[in-house]
């Protein structure tokens, strides 16, 4: 499989000892969870992203697409979480594809575990894996170091502990559907508003032998309060040192032009 | 001869070569309590309409050893206030060493019988101490919450940490406690205003659901603690044990990804 | 002559212990007790015609956890007595809070004893060089602290002083500091000093007239903080849950708390 590129390796790891920083990685600072009911599986995330102390992202999504029914909530480093269950998805759709089979939880999880292990938690991502195949309802975490873990709930990032006190106090064996879409939501929520790196909305995604339905925003508690005055300016407030219009005849001047004859259907179409 | 006193005493450079002082370094830190050694993990607290609750577990760890199982971390100063250690031991029997002769100098001096200090006198007092003892660069390990009634008999309560940072809402926690217990007690207690709907059962429940929790997930705990309760009729100090835990999420786990038996 | 190679410059023996190697042997040291934090929070002051609004949010964090969601950044200095009902001046600290807490305990009390030994109240200015020589006496082990003074000049003018945390200060319109200062300040310049903001068809290229600056109405003004810390508490995690607003008029101090976002 072709890797990562490190040609840069030596030069960066130079730089960096002469004190040039690295570069700041957007990380998803976060709270996700994850909950087992009788018939299947919940799983919940934030949707803020952050760059140290800003707030780089108010609205992000967590909750990735492993499979139709093998979902994955990613905390950790944004690119990380989000090429790792891309390339991941991507294998196991041709595993799929080759086998004629459903694709497994546990072959999602094992395919996850080994790749991150290999990069031995360089590659920021945590995640909480879950699915229902045919050998039934799972629920993984998937640490950046390649150890996993199977419990009937999980809670991982930033906000973990914090989801987790809500796990603790209000989990019972069995549930429905909808008493784990709401602990799974409280348990977001305690992050979203104990932990300073998890904030916004939460996201929430129900996972059965038939079916995935993505909750979108299934509870939008911070909704951004309206500006009490206009800011708009008046038109010429902005300062124009100097103007010049180029019409279109003159264009030609500038960049080269090529006049396109539109038959049936655009030429720089592929298909059709 | 040298005639300066340092000199006097010490091998000849050129007999023995250059003297090495480096064993006399005197540029280095203090190291009094530059890191904590036996430590306590969690404290926590909140308010009721009547008074304030709070908990601490009776384990001093040694790094990850389960040092001492019946350390008594919280304590009461003139049977008004109560006062819950986090961090360094060794510090937390220093400082209730210092608070028992502050409580016989304040009884012997003041003239009701009595003593002056309430809960906010005592955070003051403790809070300045801890923040002179970091600016000596010799901190006082340790995160303190006080407990009790203000000058207005209303219940109060304010946490102290090793760098004098001070602060106070309706429920506090230290260390793991933060982040496990504070997500809990703000559901009950999310302002000042919440409080006085809070009967002083519901804040013991609270508390004790709190004691479990850290239990399950703080490594550095025990499931034998103390509970306080202060009104303003004085404090109720009682050990307990956690009762009624929940393990039931075990039975149906194999394994840690993809063993099945 | 090489007898005494300790220190060649005093061409002699040096035992003094002070003079001792100050590396040790190894190179390596064991990491030293840190004392200071940084308990975030942002504040604000704008200084109007015959008011000053000295405001700042209620929470304060530690690391990714909030310690409490009402710790209050703006202080009244300078009162009679500890209810502060007279007071005269406006102190706001940001940084580390225990620093914050210290350097008001002591500004308050310079003010105190000034009152007793004058039989009048600090004037802001006097108020302002005070706070930043006790400032500057710790340029060593400085007060981790972005301080901003606000209050009424000689003249009834509101007045901000911002300071740097050893001592530099400044009057100024406005001033925003701590954690979202980068995300407020360039919103104050545009919106209270009008800065890049020119008058429509005043002429053309570098004729253009720049928007007369005019001392803002205390009700604009207390739209403008609010509106500051709602877009702050959208892009910075450490600000948010209350915002404290203290205004000072020739009538006194008026306190304001409303609430901002809790996420």
């Amino acid at each position: 499989m072709p890797g990562f590129d490190f040609s840069n390796y030596n030069r960066n790891a130079a730089l960096h000892a002469r004190g040039v920083p690295l570069p700041k990685a957007t990380s998803t600072g976060t709270t996700i969870v994850g909950c087992i009911y009788d018939g299947g599986v919940v799983i919940a995330a934030d949707t803020r992203a952050t760059s140290g102390p800003i707030v780089a992202d108010k609205n992000c999504e967590k909750l990735h697409y492993i499979a139709p029914q093998i979902w994955c909530a990613g905390a950790g480093t944004a690119a990380d979480t989000e090429f790792t269950t891309a390339l991941i998805s991507s294998q196991l759709e041709l595993h799929s594809l080759s086998t004629g089979r459903k694709p497994r939880v546990v072959t999602c999880m094992t395919l996850l575990k080994q790749h991150l292990f290999r990069y031995q938690g360089h590659i920021g991502a945590y995640l909480v894996v879950a699915g229902v195949d045919p050998t039934g309802t799972h629920l993984f975490t998937v640490h950046a170091h390649g150890s996993t873990d199977k419990l009937p709930y999980v809670t991982m990032g930033s906000g973990s502990l914090a989801a987790m006190s809500v796990f603790e106090t209000q989990w019972k064996p069995s549930c429905t559907k909808e008493d784990a879409m709401e602990l799974c939501s409280q348990a977001i929520q305690a992050g979203i508003f104990n932990d300073l790196g998890s904030g916004s909305n939460v996201d929430l995604a129900i996972i059965t032998a038939d079916k995935t339905t993505l909750h979108r925003g299934f509870v939008k508690p911070n909704e951004r309060s309206q500006k009490l005055k206009n800011y708009k300016f008046p038109r010429g407030t902005t300062a124009v040192l100097n103007e010049k219009v180029i019409t279109k005849d003159e264009i030609g001047k500038y960049v080269s032009v090529h006049e396109l004859e539109s038959a049936e259907g655009e030429k720089m179409d592929v298909d059709s | 001869m040298d005639h300066r006193p340092q000199a006097w005493g010490r091998p000849r450079d050129d007999v023995y070569g250059a003297y090495d002082a480096s064993y006399m370094n005197t540029n280095l830190p203090n190291q009094h309590t530059q890191s904590p050694i036996v430590t306590g993990t969690s404290v926590v607290a909140m308010k009721f309409k009547d008074g304030v609750v709070m908990a601490a577990d009776n384990l001093a760890s040694y790094g990850s050893l389960a040092r001492f199982t019946d350390v008594k971390r919280l304590r009461t100063f003139a049977d008004t206030s109560v006062i819950g250690f986090g961090g360094d031991v060794s510090d937390m029997q220093y400082l209730d060493r210092h608070l028992t002769e502050l409580g016989i100098d304040e009884a012997y001096q003041s003239d009701v019988g009595g003593h002056n200090l309430n809960a906010r006198n005592l955070h003051k007092y403790l809070s300045k101490l801890l923040y002179h003892r970091r600016s000596k660069f010799d901190p006082l390990w340790n995160h303190l919450l006080v407990a009790g009634m203000d000058e207005d008999d209303k219940p109060f309560l304010a946490a102290a940490d090793l760098l004098g940072t001070t602060f106070t809402s309706p429920s506090l926690s230290t260390g793991f406690g933060s982040m496990l217990a504070q997500p809990i007690m703000r559901k009950y207690v999310p302002d000042e205003a919440s409080v006085e709907n809070i009967t002083k059962e519901k804040a013991v429940e609270v508390i004790k659901e709190c004691m479990k929790v850290l239990f399950y997930r703080d490594a550095r705990s025990m499931d034998k603690y103390s509970l306080a309760i202060v009104t303003k009729d004085g404090v109720e100090l009682s050990e307990n044990k956690l009762e009624n835990q929940s393990w039931a999420f075990a039975d149906r786990i194999k394994g840690y990804g993809t063993q099945t038996v | 002559m090489a007898m005494f190679s300790q220190n060649p410059i005093m061409n002699g023996p040096n035992y003094s212990f002070a003079e001792a190697p100050k590396a040790a042997m190894d190179g390596l040291r064991e990491h030293r007790f840190n004392p200071y934090t940084d308990n975030g929070g942002s504040t604000l002051a704008i200084a109007g015609d015959g008011f000053a609004i000295m405001a700042g949010d209620t929470r304060l964090t530690s690391g990714y956890s909030i310690n409490t969601r009402y710790a209050p950044k703006v202080f009244k200095i300078g009162g009679t007595t500890s209810s502060q009902d007279d007071a005269n001046i406006l102190l706001s600290v940001v940084g580390f809070a225990a620093d914050g807490e210290a350097l008001q305990e002591r500004l308050d009390s310079v003010c105190k004893m000034y009152r007793y030994r004058h039989g009048k109240p600090m004037s802001v200015n006097a108020c302002a060089k005070r706070l930043s020589t006790i400032l500057y006496q710790k340029r060593f082990f400085p007060y981790y602290v972005y301080a901003i003074l606000g209050g009424l000049d000689e003249e009834g003018k509101g007045a901000v002083y911002s300071y740097d945390p050893v001592g530099s200060y400044e009057r100024e319109q406005c001033r925003a500091g701590g954690a979202a200062a980068s995300l407020i300040m360039p919103f104050l310049d545009n919106q209270v000093n009008f800065k890049n903001q020119y008058v429509p068809g005043s002429g053309i290229g570098h004729e253009l007239q720049e928007r007369d600056r005019v001392p803002l109405p205390r009700d604009e003004v207390e739209i403008l903080v609010k509106d500051a810390f709602d877009s702050a508490v959208e892009r910075h995690i450490e600000v948010g849950d209350g915002l404290q607003m203290m205004i000072i008029t020739k009538d006194g101090i008026e306190e304001k708390v409303l609430p901002l976002k809790k996420d």
